[in-house]
């Protein structure tokens, strides 16, 4: 919970968090050194000094740090847990659901397990797909387009096999697709982070909502034309959020433009954690202010309802949340706990 | 990103005078410089062709983004470029095309024997740098992991390029009192009789440089065109402005991730390749004169 100035509660859902095992003990190979290595060198890049963390500890952090975070440091009353598996790299795999589903069994009122698919694992998929959804409940899945598989350097969310994983979604109840566009989209002569697959399968399935993290960057450009065009599309602030310390004039730009063209009700809050912890993100996001020059240019204004609704209130309707039943359940647990 | 430009004309000085800049400074670099080995009167010039070189993506210069880790020069004239670039992950066909452009660029010094690129550190280093060595092209270096070249996502940036440089030259005149209409109605020809300060000269020479991906270029031609050729109307100008915004806006965005990325990667990292046993140059603090004025 984030209290304001005058007093005033802001229920806080963080959007987009990890618990990963990149450890050198967990590496595959190269790939998989690299990759936490280029994670810890966002974090590294975007952090405030006193936020840094060492690689070590970064490579894996235990199931009470993460709580204390997010929870006890941080401002988040909720959380969601998304996946990414990266089989081929990392032994047990980077950040499975089920590792997640450590921290959600600890704190069932604390967190939303999403689960994940493959469409290139074909009916084993679907099958593994059903397995999450009775064994976890799941409501959504990360899907990291980049990942790798064999000789396969990653999928479109338009492919048929995605179609038909995204149909199964419909069928099971699970609506939330939060997609991560990565860099290695085959054939190689293509744009890596084109997003116009997005564009397709929001407008073959208005069921489902499709939350991009990292607000399509790098390319936001095509990503707020995509994006106001279709009703379900949303915005996942991570990677852009933090650069409200580093370069404050370039989140200006940022928030501004996704304020002006996908809007208030589609922005959510996301730490990324652990790349990120979420006390100083949202201290500095509610102390920030649009430079007048920028608001003037772009009409737009980051009022305070515009704030809650970006850190609590869109997810919390996308996940069909009630925000007092919640935070009665929380009083509660923790009253037991104490 | 094209054909780099023989003659070296191409300035990058723009490069740290858009709008965005003024709003948060640079950061102070406090990146390793290349490794420079050789005359230097000829490192100078190598060093100047390959800033023409820009990375397609962000539509800056490869020097200026420090993407070039070492430049040597043996007695025989032939060139050794090596570079790196901000992740392990960054796209592989930016990658080749950046390569094979330095490479172009290089070659027509007229007294260069050979010229080897070589990228550093990238999950396709090994498939890219024998396709250069080689000197196969990109369909032939990725085989059946492309389904042709790579003119199409060349188009899709130098279309951005064009629309942001536009931008650029937009926002300049704009605050020198330019309208709205008589920005839509200017000709290429009153574009150039203008009297700019250096940051419009510059501006103005970089949306030359890309104003034919929008069609004929004459003195007679408008200046405000879509990246179709469209002229614009009083009534369509915000909506065109609006777009080049975004286009500017991602641009500035991934420009500044990157460096701070490639900031991140070498600069915390004391085995850096700069530094590495295999470096087989002498490190060098100062660049030629050259390279510091572009």
């Amino acid at each position: 919970m984030y209290r304001t100035k005058t007093g005033e509660d802001i229920f806080v859902i963080d959007g987009h968090t990890h618990f990963w095992d990149g450890s050198p003990a967990n590496q595959k190979n190269i790939h998989g050194k690299q990759f936490i290595e280029c994670f810890f060198a966002y974090h590294t890049n975007l952090s405030p000094p006193e936020a840094r963390w060492t690689l070590e500890k970064f490579s894996k952090y235990d199931a009470q740090t993460m709580y204390d975070d997010l929870f006890v440091t941080g401002y988040d009353d909720m959380a969601i847990l998304n996946p990414t598996y990266l089989g081929d790299f990392y032994k047990d795999g980077f950040n499975t659901t089920e590792r997640n589903a450590i921290m959600k069994e600890k704190h069932p009122d604390r967190f939303i397990l999403n689960g994940a698919f493959d469409p290139r694992d074909g009916t084993k998929g679907l099958e593994h797909l059903h397995e999450l959804k009775e064994k976890y409940n799941i409501t959504g899945v990360k899907l990291y387009t980049a990942e790798w598989r064999g000789e396969s350097k990653g999928y479109k969310l338009s492919d048929k096999e995605s179609y038909r994983f995204m149909e199964e979604c419909v069928k099971l109840g699970i609506k939330n697709m939060h997609v991560h566009k990565g860099p290695t989209i085959i054939p190689l002569n293509r744009d890596a982070f084109d997003v116009a697959d997005i564009d397709d399968v929001a407008t073959s399935f208005q069921g489902l909502n499709f939350i991009v993290e990292h607000c399509g960057l790098p390319r936001l450009d095509d990503f707020c034309w995509i994006a106001t065009q279709e009703t379900n599309v949303y915005a996942g602030l991570a990677v852009a959020l933090p650069f409200i310390h580093t370069r404050p004039g370039y989140f200006a730009h940022i928030i501004s433009e996704l304020l002006f063209w996908i809007g208030e009700d589609k922005i959510l809050f996301g730490s990324d954690y652990g790349i990120w912890t979420p006390k100083w993100l949202i201290d500095k996001f509610m102390a920030f202010e649009l430079p007048d020059d920028v608001a003037k240019e772009t009409g737009v204004s980051l009022s305070m309802q515009a704030r809650k609704k970006i850190l609590g209130l869109n997810a919390a309707k996308l996940y069909g949340i009630d925000i007092e039943k919640q935070k009665a359940k929380l009083r509660q647990s923790h009253a037991v706990a104490a | 990103m094209t054909s780099p430009q023989a003659d070296g004309v191409c300035d990058h000085a723009a490069a740290g005078s858009t709008p965005m800049d003024k709003v948060a400074a640079p950061e102070k670099s406090a990146q390793r410089e290349a490794v420079l080995s050789g005359p230097a009167d000829k490192l100078a010039q190598v060093w100047k062709h390959l800033s023409t070189v820009a990375d397609p993506e962000l539509d800056q210069s490869v020097t200026d983004m420090k993407f070039i880790s070492s430049l040597s020069i043996d007695a025989q004239d032939r060139v050794d470029v090596q570079f790196r670039l901000p992740t392990y992950w960054c796209a592989a066909n930016f990658a080749f095309m950046m390569a094979d452009d330095m490479r172009a660029a290089v070659s027509t010094l007229h007294w260069v024997k050979t010229v080897s690129v070589v990228l550093d550190e990238h999950m396709y280093a090994d498939k890219i740098n024998t396709g250069l060595a080689e000197g196969r092209s990109f369909q032939a270096t990725f085989g059946d992991e492309a389904d042709g070249d790579i003119d199409e996502v060349r188009q899709i940036f130098l279309r951005k390029a064009f629309q942001r440089r536009q931008e650029t030259v937009i926002l300049h005149l704009r605050a020198l009192g330019h309208t709205p209409d008589g920005l839509i109605a200017m000709t290429l020809g009153e574009l150039d009789a203008l009297t700019l300060d250096a940051a419009g000269v510059s501006a103005r020479a970089r949306y030359h440089e890309r104003r034919a991906i929008a069609g004929p270029v004459s003195p007679d031609a408008l200046v405000v065109v879509t990246a179709d050729g469209a002229p614009l109307t009083i009534a369509t100008y915000p909506a065109h402005l609006k777009a080049l915004r975004s286009v500017r806006i991602n641009a500035e965005f991934n420009g500044a991730l990157c460096t701070g990325l490639l900031s991140a990667r070498y600069e915390f990292d004391t085995t850096s390749p700069l530094l590495t046993p295999q470096t087989r140059h002498a490190k060098v603090n100062a660049l030629p004169q050259a390279q510091a004025t572009t």
